[in-house]
C-alpha cells in the first residue's frame, strides 16, 4: 500500500514592533534578564494592558499579504493556563473572533503551483524565557520576551510531502519579511514552528490519527522530523498498529521523534473575552491605509527584476526569495549598471560562500560597496576574474577591502609586457613538445602554453596580452 | 440546578485549589446555588441577540508604539524570595 501524508503548520512570528502589545516596554531581543519588564508585562495587579495599535496593524498586514479577509469586528480572550512563564497564569490572545481568516499562499512545487490554505491568524502576546538549570533542582524565569506581539498563522492541513512543508514556510518566512512584520530570526525565537502530521493510504479522503510535533528549531528541523515521523507512521499503519493520538518531541541528535507522555489530561483553557481590552473594529478605510503600506512582494519583485533588470527567471526568483539577498543584491545594481553582472557574483560567489560559512545573506561580511569596488578591479583589468574570485574568498574571511587584499597578497594583474615576453620564451623552452604539436596543427596545444604562463604568475598574467605575446612568439617559431 | 462532586473536583484541579472534603461539598452546594440562579437565564430568547463581547460600549482602544523606560531590576524582584542571577527562580519545570 502506498502512504501519504497530511501535515498542518501552525506558526508564530513575533512582530516588528518597538514595544509591546500591551505596555512601554521594549521588545528588543536579550538585554539582561527581568530588565524590560513593568508591572503591565509582569501581571501584577490592578495593572491595566492597552493594546498597541501597530500590533494590530501588523496583524492585518501579514493577513492581507497572506490574502486573508480581514474581521471587521474583532476581540481579545482570555486564555488560561498555569506555567512559570506567564506570570498571570492567562494568555491574552483571540479565540472564536480572529483578526484574518481564510487566506493562502502559494508553493511552487515541481507539479506547478499549489495553494495552501491558511485557517487563521491571530494576535497574542508572548511568554516569557526559561531557562532549566543543568544541576539543582530549580528553572529560572526571565520575563523580558513576556508580552511581546506575536501572530499565530494556522494552516489547512493541505501539505502532502515535508518538501511542501518546507516550501511553505520559505515563502510564509519570505512574505512576512517582505511586509516588514517579522523578522523571523528562528535562532532568536522571533519565528517559531509547531506542526502536525497523520498518514493515510494514497486516494484516501478521510485522515488518520495525527500527532503534533515540536522543538523544531530550523527549517531542516521541520522536514527532517516530519520525513521520520511519514516513516515512523507508515510503518506502523502496515504492521496493524494504532496510532496514538500525542505530542512528540524531535530529538536532533538522534534524528527520531520521541513521545512527551505528558500527562494524558485534556487541556481546558477556559477561554472568555478578555475583560480588560475592548473590542476591535477595523473599517475598510483602516484597512486600505494599511494595504497602501504594504511594501513590494516576493513575487512582485521577481517579476520586476526579470521585467526592468533582465535577470533570467531563475535568478530572480532565488534571489527574491531571500529579502537580506534581494536587498543586498539591489544595492549593488544602485552602485553598478550591470545587474547580470552583479546577478553572476550574487548566483554563484555568494550563495557558495553563505553555504560554506553557513551563513545567512542578513550577517554577510562582505557591503555591497565591497562587491562592487571587486568588480570595478576586475573591470579596469587591476586583476582577472579567477583572481576575482580568490579575493572574494579572502574577503568572505576577513571582511576586507578588495584593494587592500590585492596589494597585501600582491595579486595584482601582470600587465608589463617585457616580464610577460621573458615568462612566456620561459614557458616556450620548456615545453618543446607542445610547441611542436602547436606547429605541427594542434591548435589546442597553445590553451597548454598559456596555461603554464598562469600558473607561472599565479593566475596574475593579464590573458589578453599574454595570448597576443604567445601568437607572436608561436608565429615566430613556425616562419623559421 | 445541581452540581456534581466531579465537576467540583475537576474545576478545583484546573484553578490549583487544595481543599479539604467539607470545604469541597460546601463549593459544590454554593456552585450549585450560583449556576441555578445565573441558569435562569437560559430561559430568554437570545435568538436575536448580538453575543457580548465586552460590557462597556467602547472600541479600539490604542495605544501608539512608544518605548519608555522599563522597572529597575531589583524592583522586578522585590516582592520574591526566590531569586538567582537576576532571574526568578521556581521549581524545576520539564517541557
Amino acid at each position: 500500500m502506498e502512504f501519504e501524508a497530511v501535515i498542518g503548520l501552525e506558526v508564530h512570528a513575533e512582530l516588528l514592533t518597538e514595544s509591546k502589545i500591551f505596555c512601554s516596554c521594549t521588545t528588543e531581543f536579550g538585554g539582561e534578564p527581568n530588565t524590560h519588564c513593568c508591572p503591565v508585562c509582569l501581571g501584577l495587579p490592578g495593572t491595566l494592558p492597552v493594546l498597541n495599535k501597530k500590533a494590530v496593524e501588523y496583524a492585518i498586514r501579514a493577513g492581507l499579504a497572506l490574502n486573508c479577509n480581514i474581521a471587521r469586528f474583532s476581540k481579545m480572550d482570555r486564555k488560561n493556563y498555569f506555567y512559570p512563564d506567564l506570570p498571570k497564569a492567562y494568555q491574552i490572545s483571540q479565540y472564536d473572533l480572529p483578526l484574518c481568516r481564510d487566506g493562502y499562499v502559494e508553493i511552487e512545487t515541481e507539479d506547478g503551483i499549489k495553494k495552501i490554505g491558511i485557517i487563521r491568524v491571530h494576535l497574542e502576546e508572548d511568554a516569557g524565557k526559561l531557562i532549566h538549570e543543568e544541576n539543582g533542582g530549580s528553572s529560572l524565569v526571565d520575563y523580558n520576551r513576556t508580552g511581546v506581539p506575536l501572530i499565530e498563522i494556522v494552516s489547512y492541513p493541505d501539505m502532502r510531502t515535508p518538501e511542501e512543508a518546507r516550501l511553505y514556510l520559505t515563502k510564509l518566512k519570505s512574505i512576512l519579511e517582505y511586509t516588514e512584520v517579522s523578522d523571523c530570526k528562528m535562532q532568536e525565537g522571533s519565528l517559531r514552528v509547531d506542526t502536525n502530521i497523520s498518514v493515510r493510504p494514497v486516494g484516501s479522503d478521510t485522515f488518520g490519527t495525527k500527532v503534533e510535533l515540536k522543538n523544531l528549531n530550523s527549517f531542516r528541523a521541520v522536514y527532517k522530523a516530519l520525513e521520520y515521523e511519514f516513516k515512523r507512521q507508515a510503518e506502523a499503519i502496515k504492521n496493524g498498529e494504532e496510532i496514538t493520538q500525542e505530542t512528540r518531541r524531535w530529538d536532533e541528535n538522534k534524528g527520531i521523534t520521541i513521545s512527551m507522555r505528558s500527562k494524558e489530561e485534556a487541556h481546558d483553557y477556559r477561554y472568555f473575552p478578555e475583560p480588560d481590552i475592548v473590542p476591535i473594529v477595523v473599517g475598510d478605510e483602516w484597512i486600505e491605509e494599511i494595504r497602501s503600506n504594504i511594501p513590494e512582494l516576493p513575487h512582485q519583485k521577481k517579476e520586476r527584476f526579470i521585467k526592468d533588470l533582465g535577470l533570467p527567471a531563475y535568478d530572480a526568483g532565488v534571489i527574491t526569495a531571500d529579502k537580506a539577498l534581494s536587498d543586498f543584491f539591489e544595492k549593488c545594481v544602485e552602485l553598478y549598471d550591470n545587474p547580470k553582472t552583479i546577478s553572476n557574483w550574487v548566483m554563484g560567489e555568494i550563495l557558495r560562500g553563505m553555504k560554506e560559512a553557513e551563513i545567512e545573506a542578513s550577517s554577510l561580511p562582505i557591503s555591497p560597496e565591497q562587491l562592487v569596488m571587486l568588480q570595478k578591479m576586475v573591470d579596469a583589468g587591476t586583476i582577472s576574474i579567477s583572481i576575482g574570485k580568490k579575493v572574494f574568498d579572502t574577503m568572505l574571511k576577513t571582511g576586507k577591502n578588495p584593494n587592500d587584499i590585492v596589494e597585501e597578497e600582491g595579486l595584482a594583474q601582470i600587465s608589463d609586457e617585457g616580464s610577460l615576453r621573458s615568462t612566456v620564451l620561459k614557458v616556450i623552452e620548456n615545453n618543446p613538445k607542445s610547441v611542436e604539436d602547436f606547429l605541427g596543427g594542434k591548435e589546442k596545444a597553445m590553451g597548454f602554453l598559456i596555461g603554464q604562463v598562469m600558473k607561472e604568475t599565479k593566475g596574475k598574467a593579464n590573458p589578453q596580452m599574454i595570448n597576443e605575446i604567445m601568437k607572436e612568439e608561436l608565429s615566430k617559431l613556425s616562419k623559421n | 440546578m445541581e452540581i456534581d462532586r466531579q465537576t467540583v473536583d475537576y474545576v478545583a484541579k484546573l484553578a490549583r485549589l487544595y481543599l479539604d472534603d467539607k470545604a469541597m461539598e460546601d463549593l459544590r452546594e454554593d456552585l450549585s446555588q450560583i449556576v441555578g440562579y445565573v441558569t435562569k437565564l437560559q430561559e430568554l430568547d437570545t435568538e436575536d441577540v448580538e453575543q457580548t463581547a465586552h460590557v462597556l460600549p467602547l472600541k479600539n482602544a490604542f495605544r501608539e508604539d512608544m518605548v519608555r523606560q522599563s522597572m529597575d531590576r531589583d524592583r522586578v524582584l522585590s516582592n520574591t524570595d526566590y531569586k538567582k542571577d537576576g532571574f526568578f527562580e521556581v521549581p524545576k519545570v520539564f517541557d
